[in-house]
C-alpha cells in the first residue's frame, strides 16, 4: 500500500516537526518554556500519530494519540509544572556542554540517523523509512538532552522525549499492539512517579535538585 | 536402589529437620547419629551389592526434558561404600567431637547435606545431576569450612575454596559440554555412545584433569586444600581429606575409563605426570609445615598424587591392551583411595582430639601427649604406620600393588611410556619414603618427647565416641592390610566393568597371601609378615627385658653448659625435618635461613630465620591475583561516576555503535 503523495508529505511534516521541536528544547534553557516545549512535543506527536491511524485504517492508533494527548502534552507537563513551582526551583538549567556545541551535536546525530535508517529500510515503503528515520533522530536527541544537562527535571523531560520518539517509530511502523502501546504508558508514569518522589526526597535533603550536589555530597568536586 | 535412593532423601531431610531443632541441647547428638546409621545402611548395602547388577532410574526432577538419572554399578558402589564407611566414622567421632563445637548450628545443617550430596554425584548418572550434585557438595563444604569464621584465616580459606571450587566446576561444565558433543543428550548413556575426534578428546581430557583434579587437590590445583581443609571442624576436615577428594578421583575415574570411551596411550599422560609430581611435592609441603592439621591435608595431597599414579598406569595399560596390568593398577588405585580414607580419617581424628584436649595444633606448643592420651596415640600411631606404608597395615599393600604394576610396565608397547613410569616409580618410591619420614615427625613432635607448653603438659584423653570412631578406623587399617585379598577381591567387579580385566582371584590363593599377576613372579602375605613382626618383636622384648634392666632411669640430659634449658630444648619438628629442607627445598621452594649473631658486647639473641617460597603460589596464583587486583582497582573509578558520565557512556557506546553501522552496514 502506497500512501498518496499528500498523506505522506503532512505525515512528513508532523515527523519533521517533532525533530524540529526536540531542537527547540536542546536549546531552551529556562524550565517553565522547556516543559511547554514538551507538551508541545507531545501534542505533535498526537497529531502524528492520529494522522498515521487515519492513513493506516488502524482505529486503535487513535487510542495511542489520546494517550499521548491526555499523559504527555496535559497531565504530566501540569505536573511538573507544578512541581517547579512548589519546590520554588531556579528557572535556569544548568548545562554540561554549550548550546551552540549541542546544537552541532544534534544536526550530526539527525544527519547519521537519516544516513544509516534510510540506508537500512531501503525495501520498506517511503512513509515508514521516513517515519522510523526521524524517530531514532527524536531518540537520539533526547539522549543527548539528558546527557548534556544538570537538571534532574530536564533530565526527566528529556527521558519523556525518548519515548515519543519511540512511539512515533513503532506508530509508523505499522502500528504497535495496543497492549504494548499500553504498557509504555504506564511504564512511563511509573517512571514519572518514581521520578517525581525521588525528586522531592533529593530536595529534602540537599534543598536542590541540582545533580551537582549530590556529587559533592559523595565528596567530588568538579 | 530404594535403599540408596530412601537413605539420600534421609540425609536431605535430617538437614532441614536440623533447622528447627537447632537450638536444643540434643540436636548435636541426634543430628550425628542419625547421619551415622543412615551411613551405615548405605555403607552395608554398598558392600553387599557390589558384584549385582546394574539398576538404574530416571528420577522426575531437575531438567524437564532429561530428569534425575541414577544408576548403580559397580563402581559406584565402590565410592558409595568409601564414601560412607568414612561418613559414618566421622558421624560416630562427632557424636563426641561435636560438643566442643562453640558454634554448632553453624555445622549441623550443612553435614547431612554435605553426605548427601557426596552419595548424589557418585550415583548421578547425567551431566547435569552431576553437576548439580557436585556443586551441592563444594558450597556445602564450604559452609562447613567457614563454620568458625571468626579464626582468623578462614574467611580467606573460604575465600580461595570457593574461587578454586568455581573454577574447577567451570571445567566440569565444558568437559561435559565438549563430551555431549554439539545436539548431545547430557544423560551419561548418551554420552557413551557418542565418540571424540582425538584433538577434542584430549581437551576434554585437559578440562576433566583440572576439573576432578582441582577437587582432588592435584598440584598446581592444590592451593586451597591445605587453606580449606584444616579449618573445617576436624570431623568436616577428615570427611573433605578422606572422602571428598576420593569423589573427585571418581570423577575422574567415571569420564577417563567409562564415558570417554576406550583410551589412547597419551591419555595416561596427564594422570602419570601431574600425579608424580603431586606427590612428591605434597609430601616436601607436608615436611615443611608445623600445623598439624596442615600437615595432614599436604599430606592429602601426596595420596591424591599416588592414586592418580595407578590410575594413568591402568590407563596406560587398558590403552596398550594389558587388561591384567590395567586391573592391577586399578585396583591398587581403589585400593589405595579406600585405604587413605580409613588412616586419614584416623589421623584428623586423632588431630582434633589433640586440638579439642590442648587448644593448640602446631607441632612447635605440642608434644608428651602419650601420657596424657594413651590410646588416641595408639591409633594415631597405628594410622601414622599405615600412611607411612610400613607393613602390615594396608598402606603398605596397596602401594605395593602400585609397584608392582610400575613392574609390569616393561611390557608397554611404547618407548615413551617405558621410560616415563620408572621415572614416576622413582618419584613415588621418594613420596613413599618422605612420607615416611614426615609422620615420624609428625608423631614424634606431637605425642613424644616431653610436653612445650602447659596445655599440653595438663591434656585430657578424648571422649568414648572419639576413641571409638578412632579405634575402629584405626583396628580396619590393619585388618585390611592383614588380609588385602578379601577387599582385592570385592573391588573386581568395579574393576573388571572399567578395564575389561581382572586380576587373580586371591581368595583361591593358600596361606592369605595375595599374588598381583601370577604366584612365579610375587606375592605377598601380611597376616605371615605380622605373625612375625609380632613374634619377633615380642622375643626381642623379653630379651631386652630379661637380660638387660627393665628399670625406667630419669636423667638429666647434656645442656651443653646452659642450665636452664627446659623444654624447648627439645628435637623440635622444624629441627626434624631440616636435613630434608636442606636437600631437597633449597631447590624446590628456594628454601634458605639467615643466621643473625649479634656483635660481642650486645645482649640480643642471636636468631636464625628461615625462608620459604612455595613455588606453586608464587609463579602460578599471584601473578593471576595481582592482575585481577590491579583490574580491580582501576574499575574501582568507575563505581563513582556521575548519573550524566554513566548515561553519557549509554549514549557514547550508542552512537559509536550506529557510527559502525553506518561506515560498514
Amino acid at each position: 500500500m502506497s500512501p498518496s503523495p499528500l498523506a505522506f508529505d503532512i505525515a512528513h511534516m508532523f515527523a519533521g516537526g517533532l525533530v524540529l521541536v526536540s531542537f527547540m528544547m536542546l536549546y531552551q534553557d529556562r524550565l517553565l518554556p522547556l516543559i511547554n516545549v514538551l507538551s508541545l512535543h507531545s501534542l505533535l506527536l498526537a497529531l502524528s500519530v492520529a494522522w498515521q491511524a487515519h492513513i493506516q485504517d488502524k482505529p486503535d492508533l487513535y487510542v495511542t494519540a489520546v494517550i499521548a494527548l491526555g499523559f504527555k502534552s496535559i497531565v504530566i507537563p501540569m505536573a511538573l509544572r507544578r512541581m517547579v513551582v512548589r519546590m520554588e526551583l531556579h528557572r535556569e538549567v544548568e548545562v554540561a556542554v554549550g548550546t551552540g556545541m549541542t546544537m552541532l551535536l544534534g544536526i550530526g546525530l539527525v544527519a547519521l540517523s537519516m544516513d544509516l535508517m534510510l540506508r537500512v529500510t531501503a525495501g520498506a515503503n517511503a512513509l515508514v523509512r521516513e517515519d522510523v528515520a526521524l524517530a531514532l533522530s527524536v531518540v537520539l536527541l533526547g539522549l543527548l538532552m539528558m546527557v548534556t544537562r544538570r537538571n534532574a527535571i530536564s533530565q526527566v523531560i528529556g527521558f519523556m522525549s525518548i519515548e515519543n520518539g519511540l512511539i512515533l517509530g513503532g506508530a509508523g511502523a505499522r502500528g504497535m499492539p495496543l497492549v504494548v502501546e499500553i504498557s509504555v504508558a504506564f511504564s512511563v508514569l511509573v517512571a514519572f512517579i518514581v521520578i517525581g518522589i525521588f525528586l522531592f526526597r533529593i530536595r529534602e535533603r540537599f534543598d536542590t535538585v541540582d545533580l551537582q550536589a549530590l556529587d559533592r555530597f559523595r565528596g567530588e568536586h568538579r | 536402589m530404594p535403599i540408596v535412593l530412601a537413605c539420600v532423601a534421609g540425609l536431605l531431610a535430617v538437614s532441614a529437620l536440623s533447622l528447627p531443632l537447632l537450638r536444643h541441647r540434643a540436636a548435636t547428638a541426634a543430628v550425628y547419629s542419625a547421619c551415622l546409621a543412615i551411613s551405615l545402611v548405605l555403607c552395608a548395602a554398598a558392600v553387599l551389592s557390589i558384584g549385582q547388577a546394574d539398576s538404574e532410574t530416571v528420577l522426575p526432577l531437575g531438567l524437564p526434558w532429561l530428569g534425575a538419572h541414577i544408576r548403580l554399578d559397580p563402581l559406584a558402589y565402590a565410592f558409595l561404600a568409601i564414601v560412607n564407611f568414612g561418613a559414618a566414622s566421622a558421624s560416630l567421632y562427632a557424636i563426641g567431637y561435636g560438643r566442643h563445637e562453640a558454634e554448632p548450628a553453624r555445622v549441623l545443617p550443612f553435614y547431612p547435606a554435605f553426605l548427601a550430596a557426596m552419595n548424589l554425584v557418585v550415583i548421578a548418572d547425567d551431566a547435569y545431576s552431576f553437576l548439580f550434585a557436585w556443586e551441592l557438595m563444594s558450597l556445602a563444604s564450604w559452609a562447613l569450612v567457614m563454620a568458625r569464621h571468626h579464626a582468623a584465616k578462614t574467611a580467606y580459606a573460604g575465600l580461595v575454596y570457593l574461587i578454586m571450587a568455581s573454577f574447577g566446576t567451570f571445567a566440569l561444565l565444558f568437559a561435559f559440554g565438549l563430551l555431549a558433543g554439539a545436539h548431545g543428550d547430557y544423560a551419561f548413556d548418551a554420552i557413551r555412545a557418542h565418540h571424540l575426534s582425538p584433538g577434542l578428546a584430549g581437551l576434554a581430557l585437559v578440562l576433566a584433569v583440572v576439573g576432578a583434579g582441582s577437587k582432588a587437590g592435584l598440584v598446581p590445583l592444590h592451593v586451597w586444600l591445605p587453606l580449606a581443609h584444616p579449618a573445617a571442624p576436624s570431623h568436616v576436615s577428615a570427611l573433605m581429606s578422606g572422602v571428598m577428594t576420593k569423589v573427585a578421583i571418581y570423577a575422574f575415574i567415571r569420564v577417563t575409563f567409562d564415558l570417554m570411551g576406550a583410551p589412547a596411550w597419551w591419555w595416561s599422560l596427564p594422570a602419570l605426570l601431574l600425579g608424580g609430581a603431586t606427590a612428591a611435592i605434597g609430601v616436601l609441603y607436608a615436611l615443611m609445615e608445623t600445623d598439624l592439621k596442615r600437615v595432614l591435608a599436604y599430606s592429602t595431597i601426596e595420596n591424591v598424587g599416588i592414586i592418580f599414579i595407578a590410575i594413568g598406569l591402568a590407563l596406560a595399560f587398558k590403552a596398550s591392551g594389558l587388561p591384567g596390568a590395567a586391573a592391577l593398577a586399578l585396583t591398587a588405585a581403589l585400593f589405595h583411595s579406600l585405604n587413605h580414607m580409613l588412616f586419614k580419617s584416623t589421623l584428623f581424628f586423632g588431630a582434633g582430639s589433640v586440638i579439642v584436649a590442648t587448644g593448640e595444633q602446631d607441632m612447635e606448643r605440642l608434644g608428651g601427649l602419650i601420657h596424657r592420651m594413651p590410646i588416641s596415640s595408639a591409633a594415631f600411631l597405628a594410622a601414622s604406620m599405615a600412611i607411612s606404608a610400613l607393613p602390615p597395615f594396608n598402606g603398605f599393600a596397596s602401594e605395593w600393588l602400585i609397584f608392582q604394576s610400575i613392574l609390569v610396565s616393561p611390557q608397554l608397547p611404547r618407548m615413551g611410556l617405558k621410560l616415563l613410569v620408572p621415572a614416576v616409580g622413582v618419584l613415588l618410591a621418594l613420596a613413599a619414603a618422605l612420607a615416611a619420614a614426615c609422620f615420624v615427625r609428625a608423631f614424634g613432635a606431637t605425642y613424644l618427647g616431653r610436653p612445650r607448653t602447659t596445655a599440653a603438659g595438663e591434656a585430657r584423653e578424648a571422649d568414648r565416641w572419639s576413641l571409638a570412631a578412632m579405634l575402629t578406623c584405626a583396628t580396619l587399617c590393619l585388618l585390611t592390610g592383614l588380609f588385602p585379598g578379601i577387599v582385592i577381591d570385592w573391588l573386581q567387579p568395579a574393576v573388571t566393568v572399567l578395564v575389561a580385566g581382572q586380576m587373580p582371584p586371591q581368595a583361591a590363593i593358600p596361606w592369605l597371601s595375595i599374588v598381583p599377576i601370577s604366584a612365579s613372579r610375587s606375592s605377598y602375605n601380611g597376616f605371615l609378615l605380622f605373625a612375625f613382626v609380632a613374634v619377633s618383636a615380642s622375643f626381642a622384648a623379653v630379651v631386652v627385658h630379661r637380660f638387660a634392666s627393665r628399670m625406667v632411669r630419669k636423667a638429666p640430659f647434656w645442656d651443653c653448659g646452659y642450665p636452664g634449658l627446659g623444654v624447648v630444648a627439645q628435637y623440635s619438628a622444624t629441627s626434624l625435618a631440616q636435613p630434608i629442607r636442606r636437600v631437597f627445598a633449597t631447590v624446590a621452594f628456594a628454601a634458605h635461613e639467615q643466621a643473625e649473631m649479634p656483635p660481642p658486647g650486645d645482649l640480643r639473641p642471636a636468631s636464625l630465620r628461615r625462608f620459604l617460597r612455595d613455588p606453586v603460589w608464587h609463579f602460578m596464583y599471584a601473578p593471576v591475583a595481582s592482575a585481577v587486583g590491579a583490574s580491580a582497582t582501576l574499575l574501582n573509578h568507575v563505581q563513582f561516576f556521575t548519573i550524566r558520565r554513566y548515561l553519557s557512556f549509554v549514549f557514547v557506546a550508542l552512537i559509536v555503535l550506529l557510527v559502525v553501522l553506518a561506515l560498514w552496514g
